[in-house]
């Protein structure tokens, strides 16, 4: 059998340093490949390769067994190969069914057939089991609902190579499950898939192949069933993980931040009252959309709130993030790329930029320079030089810089809103440990996290918000995976319904 | 090692050329005299263009500087008129209409910046709107002619702008003390980091607990008090004002920024890169002006080509990923 796509010993080289070395791959019709490795190991890169973003330094990219003749996006998409990116590709301000004919309108004549197009996309959307209108502007649209657009567009486009960066990162578990239909169905009709992912259930869910990549070259292939997730874990970081999550510490002492009846204004978080102590990992559960990253803006004052915060048994006004970090409160945003770094700007600028105020009148820049080598030393950020933009980094550096940016304004008190987003499993560690070794340090730590064994391994005491308000917490032997939900969902704790 | 930069060096390469190019030209575009007065004339937008660059840095837009120029002229020339009677003619009468512009130019500022920042306007509509604004009002003031200072404050303030040490007049000097002080001000100073971050991505800098709103509002009180200190400096010049004072000066002003390799989006300023584009602008004037090998009419449209070449020159190559 042919590979219907194949990359064919490709190496790509950016300036002097190859990143690829000598991949082989093959995507087959009717068959699902995982491509699992940690960031940095190239799987954006082959991604790029096989959708035409990218120009092979070496070797070739085959479609259909001959060199295949695409050599920008569009080109690959006219020839069925259509790529999926994590950041999406939809015009804000242009309806659904617009978005979907982006570039390919349906015409009566010179008149744009508005009927036509809108009928279409309602008919993709509904294969998708998805309420979302034809209608609706791409900005009025939560980001699952605009994953299922992207996905509904890609369905357009007849894809015989689908290929997808991290597809269900930001999809609720219903979402999921439509996405997995949808992945199913797509494979039954003969189209050869390919995803990225970090989420190793998913992978063993749904992959018939998986290729396992590290620095640059392919380091295992395996079929369904071959490989366990701790097997794949493994392949990826090239030795044996032990448990990913350092050991919990002795939980809190005093009490150090208190909030008290805490509303948005307008928003969708209401009466929330709770409590962080000294030393404490204090994790807050619940579903996409019940609040929790409107709270921790509310908190610190980028959303205006009404309701009372006190910082050791002090209350505190905080109408900005200047009130939060003045009484050492700091937020790291869940959005690094559009809240959290500026992409444009080399390292150093980015890690001072909260912390200016200790750097003198005249910015001291041999103390800045410093402060980066400390930086990159401490929190084991890996980059070329200081120089290189932070757009350039991967997400896990990417992260780690944000986090060396948060903890130089020293707060007491961090708030840290999905630490591991996007990251693989080695930066994952490094970061658990660190956010462990705040609380060591007698800090108090706020972990909002969508990935429940996160908040599990991390936390020594549960929040679960459901709706806006805090449906519950869960603390001890009671944390367990089945609990949170229940809270989330709107049902009782099992014990208690026992 | 640093790389040096094509796209940083452009414009210095581009001033330098120039240079070359009037000097064979017309040998009398080396006279002292003439580069002297290239320089002086250079001035008042320079300094209006120094604060601009800020303005522009930190992703905003000035379009009034050019009205507010001429009414603050008119002002400063109406009080000090008026203060004639009282206090005589001597250097107290025109330091307090030097006052008058230069506060003048920072409440003109203030009221710039809080309608984008606190009423939260855009700021293309809001200065669109004071540029109406404040040409109407020195023209009204001037009655549709022209207002004159008093002959007596006139001789004594002519040093002003005509007088300095040397060949280097007083407009020279201000321009390359602000030019040094702008540099510094964006490259070593809190406030020039903040100014560059909120250019960059306004999100990031509020989260970074940067008050985002007070340094927006302080770039346009800067540039009004620029604005002020080149009205200063221009009125001894001829004594007067009128409607057509200053009419066009916002526009070369924003060109002088954009040459100087400030990006128009924000983010990225030079304050140096700046000089060297309101440089670049009156010299192709004053070469123009020396030969007769083009018409000075199409002064114009030589700047022009040369905006948009530089901009062309300097966009980002695009990065392989």
């Amino acid at each position: 059998m042919t590979a219907v796509l194949a990359l064919s010993k490709v190496t790509k080289s950016f300036g002097p340093v190859e990143v690829l070395h000598g991949v082989d791959l093959s995507l087959n019709a009717g068959e699902v490949l995982a491509l699992i490795g940690e960031n940095g190991a190239g799987k954006s890169t082959i991604m790029k390769i096989l959708g035409g973003y990218l120009a092979p330094t070496s070797g070739q990219v085959l479609l259909d067994g001959q060199p295949a003749s695409f050599h920008t996006g569009p080109e690959a998409e006219a020839q069925g190969v259509v790529v999926i990116h994590q950041e999406f590709n939809l015009a804000p301000d242009l309806t659904v069914a617009a978005n979907i004919f982006l570039g390919r309108e349906l015409t009566r004549g010179l008149r744009l057939d508005h009927a036509a197009m809108r009928a279409a996309t309602a008919d993709l959307l509904a294969r998708l089991d998805t309420s979302i209108s034809p209608d609706t502007l791409i900005r009025e649209l939560s980001v699952p609902d605009r994953q299922m657009v992207e996905i509904a567009k890609a369905l357009s486009r007849n894809a015989r190579v689908l290929i997808m960066d991290e597809p269900s990162a930001a999809l609720t578990h219903r979402e999921v499950d439509a996405l997995y239909a949808q992945v199913e169905r797509l494979r039954s009709e003969g189209v050869a898939l390919m995803f990225c992912s970090h989420r190793l259930d998913e992978v063993s869910h749904l992959a018939d192949r998986i290729t396992v990549l590290r620095d640059g070259s392919v380091v295992r292939q395996a079929v369904r069933g071959e490989l366990s997730e701790d097997g794949m874990a493994t392949a990826m970081v090239g030795r044996e993980l032990a448990d990913i999550f350092p050991s919990k510490g002795s939980g809190g002492t005093e009490e150090l931040l208190r909030v008290d009846g805490l509303s948005l204004t307008g928003g969708p978080v209401r009466d929330v009252s709770l409590v962080l102590r000294k030393g404490e990992v204090l994790g807050i559960a619940g579903l996409v959309g019940s609040g929790r990253t409107e709270l921790a803006e509310g908190i610190v004052g980028l959303r205006p709130a009404t309701g009372s915060v006190s910082v050791h048994g002090r209350p505190v006004r905080i109408r900005g993030p200047r009130d939060a970090a003045a009484a050492g409160i700091a937020y790291l945003t869940e959005d690094r790329k559009e809240a959290g770094l500026l992409l444009d700007k080399p390292l150093t600028p980015n890690l001072t930029l909260a912390a200016l105020d200790r750097f003198g009148f005249r910015i001291d820049q041999k103390r800045e320079a410093a402060e980066m080598a400390r930086a990159r030393k401490e929190f084991d950020i890996r980059a070329a030089s200081d120089d290189m933009n932070a757009g350039a980094l991967s997400g896990g550096n990417q992260q780690k810089l944000l986090l060396a940016k948060t903890m130089l304004t020293e707060p007491e008190i961090v708030i840290i809103d999905e630490p591991t987003r996007g990251i693989d499993i080695g930066t994952k560690q490094q970061i658990y440990a660190f956010i462990r070794s705040l609380a060591g340090q007698g800090k108090g730590v706020i972990v909002i996290s969508s990935e429940m064994p996160e908040v599990l391994g991390l936390s020594d005491r549960i929040l679960v918000m459901r709706q806006g308000r805090i449906a519950g917490s869960v603390e001890g032997n009671q944390m367990s995976e089945e609990n949170i939900v229940r809270l989330a969902m709107g049902l009782e704790r099992e014990e208690e319904t026992a | 090692m640093k790389r040096l930069d094509l796209h940083v060096l452009g414009p210095l390469i581009a001033l330098v050329a120039l240079f070359i190019l009037g000097a064979l030209l017309n040998p009398a575009f080396l006279a002292p005299a003439n580069l002297s007065n290239v320089l002086a004339r250079s001035a008042f937008i320079g300094l209006i263009a120094v604060g601009m660059t800020f303005v522009i840095t930190q992703g905003g837009l000035d379009l009034s500087v050019g009205s507010m120029a001429a009414f603050l002229a008119g002002i400063s020339i109406m009080s000090m008129n008026a203060l004639v009677p009282g206090l005589g003619e001597n250097w107290g009468t025109i330091i307090l209409g030097m006052g008058v512009a230069l506060l003048g130019g920072i409440a003109a500022g203030y009221v710039n910046g809080a309608l984008i920042t606190k009423a939260r306007i855009e700021p293309f509509i809001v200065t669109l709107g004071t540029m109406g604004i404040f040409r109407s009002l020195v023209t009204w003031l001037a009655d549709g002619g022209t207002l004159s200072l008093d002959s007596g404050l006139r001789a004594i303030y002519r040093p002003v702008y005509f007088g300095g040490i040397g060949w280097l007049t007083w407009p020279i000097i201000t321009l390359a003390v602000i030019a040094v002080l702008g540099e510094w001000v964006m490259r070593h100073t809190r406030f020039g980091r903040h100014v560059e971050a909120i250019g960059s991505n306004d999100r990031v800098a509020r989260y970074s607990a940067v008050d985002v709103q007070r340094v927006r509002l302080l770039t346009y009180v800067l540039l009004g008090a620029l604005v002020g200190l080149a009205t200063i400096l221009y009125v001894p010049r001829l004594g007067s004002a009128s409607g057509s004072t200053g009419v066009l000066w916002e526009l070369e002003a924003i060109a002088a920024v954009i040459i100087g390799g400030t990006a128009l989006k924000g983010g990225r300023g030079r304050v140096w890169g700046t000089v060297v584009g309101v440089l670049i602008l009156s010299m192709i004037d004053n070469i123009l002006n020396l030969t007769d090998l083009v018409s000075p009419y199409l002064n114009g449209a030589i700047q022009g080509v040369i905006i948009v070449l530089a901009v062309v020159l300097q966009r980002e190559k695009r990065t392989a990923e």
